[in-house]
C-alpha cells in the first residue's frame, strides 16, 4: 500500500477554541490509483492533502507512507519526503515569474540531494513529454494558462515522485485547456503514476476512478467512479 | 546550484528595481568609498610625511637637551631653552672615534632680520660645524661651506640657503657680498643647493655661520641646542646610541636610577611613532566611516524585510518543492551578501577614482604626493561589506525560514 490513513485528527486551536478540521479518517491508497478527494469548501480536503503532502502534520493517528510511519517527521525530514516523494499542481500555477519556463521546471532538482544527473537535461525531457520544448526559454507571464499549468505538471513530475497532488488543477482554466490538463492527468495514471486530485466539482472528481468525499472534516462517501470521465473523449478537444 | 540560483536572483532584482536598488545601496557604497578614500589617502600621506623623514636618513641620531620620555617630545622641542649641552659633552662622543660614528654636527639657533637695500626677510639661524653638508645631505650651489678652521676662529662667514639667496640677491651673485646678523658683517661664501621644504626643517630660508661665531658673538651663550650624529648602519643605532647616553650621563654627573637630562634619539625611532600615530589616525577615520556602514546596513535589512515581504509566495513554493528551511536561509544571506558585495565593489572602484583625482590634485598644487592604492584598504572593503551582508541578512533570512509553506502559498 502506497498510503495508509488510520484515524487521522486535526484540530486548530486559537486561544481556547478547537477546530476540529479532520477527524476519524480512515483510507487506503494503492499505489497506481487515480483518487479524487471531493468536498465544498471548508470540509478539510486542503487539510488533507496538505498533511498527505507532507506539508502539514496530524494531530493524531497515523500517516503510513510506502510502509513508514510518516506522522510524526521534523521539518527537515518532511522537506525531503516533499523533495523526493510527492508532486503539487496548484490551482494557480505558483510559477516564478522571473524565472525561466526551464528553471522552473528545475527548481526541485535544485533542492534534491538525491538527483544526481544532468538537471537541465532531466528537465528538458519532462518539458518535452509536455509539449513544451518550444517554450523552455520564456517567462511564465508570456505563456498562456494551459501552458502554465502544463509546466507546472512538469515541474511536479521532474523528480519521479511517487504520488502527485492536484489541488483544483483546471480552477483558473478554460474549459479546453482544463480538458487537456485533465487529459494529461488520466495520461500519467494510465502510465501508472499515483494521483490524487483535490476538487470541490462532482464533473472534475470523476475523472478519478475513485472519490472520497468529505464534508465537515469526516469522510461521508469512499467509492469507485461508475462513469468515469474520460479526457481525450471529450468533444472540445477532438475537434 | 542555490548559490548560483540566489546570486542570479538578486542580480536580477537589482537589475529590476534601479532606482530602489540604488538607494538601498547607497549606504555600503559611501561607506565603503569612505574607507578606501580614507586608506588611500592615508597610505599616501604616511608616504608623503615618511619619505620627507627619510629624506634625512634614517642613520641619524639626535641628541636634544632635556629628558623624554620615549614616545613624547623632549622640552625643547617645545621652544623651552634647556642649556644643559655643552661642546664638551659631543666633543667627547667625537673623541670616542668610534668606527660606527661617521660624523656629528651641532647646532645652535637663533633669529634675525636681514636686509639689502629695501627688502628685508626674518630668518632663522644656525651656528653649526663644518660637517653640516654631509650629515644633513645637503649640497652647495656656488661658494663653499666654512671649514673647521673657520669655526674655531670665530670667523664672520655665512652660508645661505637658497631661498634666502633668492630673495634678497636675485640675480646678483651674493658670494663675497657683506651682510648684517645682529649688528655684525658676515661675508657670504657660500649658497646651498634648494632641497624643498618640509614641515620638520626649511633649509632653504635659513642661514648658517661657524658654531662658535654664533655661540660667542651672535648669541653669547656655552651650550648647544642639538647636536646630530650621522651613524654607518641603521643596525649599529643602538650600540652608539647607549655608548653616547654613558657618556653624557658621567659628563652629568648623574647616579644609576636617576633619569637622563637629555634624549637620544634615532630617525629610525621618529618614522616608528610617527608611523604609529599616522596609522590610528588612519584607523580612526576609518571608524568613522565604518558609521556609515552600519547606516548602509540597515538600509539594507529593511530593503531585505521588504524583498522576503513580496515574495512570500515563493518562499512557500520552494518550501513546497523540498526546500529546507536551511535553503530558505542560505538563499537569502546569499542575495543579501550579494546586494551588500556589489556595492563593496561600486564602493571600492569609486574610492579608487575619487583618491586618484585627489592625489591629481594634490600633484597639480606642486606637492610630491604619490598616488597609493591601499590594497589593505581593497581587502578591507570587500571583506566589510561581505560581512555587512552577513551581519544584516542574518535577520531577514531567518524570518523567511521560518514562513509555514501553507500559510506562505496562501497569502496574495
Amino acid at each position: 500500500m502506497l498510503i495508509s490513513v488510520k484515524n487521522l485528527k486535526k484540530d486548530f486551536k486559537d486561544g481556547d477554541m478547537v477546530t476540529h478540521v479532520l477527524r476519524d479518517i480512515d483510507f487506503d491508497i494503492p499505489k497506481g490509483e487515480f483518487v479524487s478527494i471531493m468536498g465544498p469548501s471548508g470540509s478539510g480536503k486542503s487539510t488533507l492533502m496538505h498533511i498527505l503532502g507532507f506539508l502539514d502534520k496530524p494531530s493524531s493517528g497515523k500517516y503510513i507512507f510506502e510502509g513508514n510511519d510518516v506522522s510524526d517527521l521534523s521539518d527537515t525530514e518532511l522537506a525531503r519526503m516533499r523533495n523526493q516523494k510527492v508532486g503539487f499542481v496548484f490551482q494557480s500555477f505558483n510559477l516564478l515569474n522571473r524565472m525561466t519556463v526551464l528553471e522552473n521546471v528545475m527548481l526541485p532538482l535544485v533542492y534534491s540531494k538525491a538527483f544526481k544527473g544532468d538537471k537541465e537535461e532531466r528537465a528538458k525531457e519532462i518539458l518535452d513529454q509536455m509539449g513544451l520544448s518550444h517554450r523552455l526559454e520564456y517567462l511564465p507571464n508570456n505563456i498562456s494558462g494551459g501552458e502554465k499549468q502544463r509546466v507546472a505538471i512538469a515541474r511536479a513530475l521532474v523528480n519521479n515522485p511517487e504520488v502527485i497532488f492536484a489541488d483544483e488543477p483546471t480552477g483558473n482554466l478554460d474549459s479546453k485547456s482544463g480538458f487537456q490538463v485533465m487529459k494529461i492527468l488520466q495520461d500519467l495514471n494510465n502510465q501508472g503514476n499515483t494521483i490524487i486530485l483535490v476538487t470541490h466539482e462532482k464533473i472534475t472528481a470523476e475523472y478519478a476512478s475513485r472519490i472520497i468525499t468529505i464534508k465537515d472534516g469526516v469522510i461521508t462517501d469512499d467509492s469507485s467512479v461508475i462513469k468515469r470521465q474520460i479526457a481525450s473523449e471529450n468533444e472540445e478537444l477532438i475537434k | 546550484m542555490v548559490f548560483r540560483d540566489s546570486i542570479i536572483a538578486s542580480i536580477k532584482m537589482i537589475a529590476k528595481n534601479k532606482m530602489q536598488s540604488f538607494l538601498t545601496m547607497l549606504g555600503i557604497v559611501i561607506g565603503i568609498m569612505a574607507v578606501i578614500i580614507v586608506m588611500s589617502l592615508g597610505a599616501s600621506a604616511q608616504e608623503f610625511i615618511l619619505g620627507q623623514i627619510k629624506s634625512y636618513g634614517s642613520n641619524l641620531i639626535a641628541i636634544l637637551p632635556g629628558s623624554s620620555d620615549d614616545s613624547g617630545a623632549p622640552a625643547s622641542a617645545f621652544g623651552i631653552i634647556t642649556t644643559s649641552l655643552k661642546n664638551k659633552d659631543i666633543e667627547d662622543i667625537i673623541n670616542l672615534h668610534n668606527p660606527h660614528i661617521e660624523g656629528v654636527s651641532m647646532y645652535v639657533k637663533g633669529s634675525d632680520v636681514l636686509s639689502r637695500n629695501d627688502k628685508s626677510l626674518g630668518v632663522t639661524f644656525y651656528g653649526t660645524t663644518a660637517n653640516y653638508p654631509e650629515i644633513e645631505n645637503s649640497e652647495l650651489e656656488k661658494g663653499r661651506f666654512f671649514d673647521s678652521g673657520e669655526v674655531d676662529s670665530n670667523l664672520a662667514v655665512v652660508v645661505l640657503g637658497s631661498k634666502v639667496a633668492d630673495e634678497l640677491f636675485g640675480d646678483d651673485n651674493p658670494l663675497g657680498q657683506k651682510i648684517k646678523i645682529k649688528k655684525s658683517n658676515f661675508t657670504i661664501i657660500g649658497v646651498l643647493k634648494s632641497k624643498g621644504g618640509n614641515f620638520i626643517q626649511d633649509q632653504d630660508s635659513q642661514i648658517f655661520v661657524p658654531l662658535k661665531t654664533a655661540q660667542n658673538i651672535l648669541l653669547g651663550i656655552n651650550y648647544i641646542d642639538f647636536s646630530r650624529l650621522r651613524v654607518d648602519k641603521t643596525e649599529n643605532i643602538d650600540i652608539v646610541r647607549e655608548e653616547i647616553v654613558g657618556i653624557l650621563r658621567d659628563n652629568h654627573n648623574i647616579d644609576s636610577g636617576e633619569k637622563d637630562d637629555f634624549s637620544v634619539r634615532s630617525v629610525a625611532q621618529a618614522l616608528e611613532v610617527i608611523s604609529s600615530v599616522t596609522d590610528m589616525l588612519k584607523f580612526f577615520l576609518v571608524a568613522v566611516s565604518a558609521i556609515s556602514l552600519i547606516v548602509g546596513g540597515f538600509g539594507i535589512m529593511n530593503i531585505m524585510l521588504a524583498i522576503i515581504q513580496e515574495r512570500i509566495k515563493e518562499i512557500g513554493l520552494r518550501k513546497a518543492l523540498g526546500a529546507t528551511s536551511m535553503d530558505i536561509v542560505w538563499q537569502f544571506l546569499l542575495e543579501t551578501i550579494t546586494i551588500t558585495f556589489i556595492s563593496g565593489v561600486i564602493g571600492i572602484l569609486l574610492g579608487i577614482l575619487i583618491s586618484f583625482i585627489a592625489a591629481q590634485i594634490i600633484v597639480a598644487l606642486g606637492y610630491s604626493w604619490t598616488f597609493v592604492i591601499s590594497y589593505d584598504g581593497i581587502l578591507l572593503g570587500s571583506m566589510v561589506s561581505i560581512f555587512i551582508g552577513i551581519i544584516f541578512g542574518i535577520l531577514p533570512a531567518f524570518r523567511a525560514s521560518k514562513l509555514d509553506p501553507i500559510e506562505a502559498l496562501r497569502y496574495e
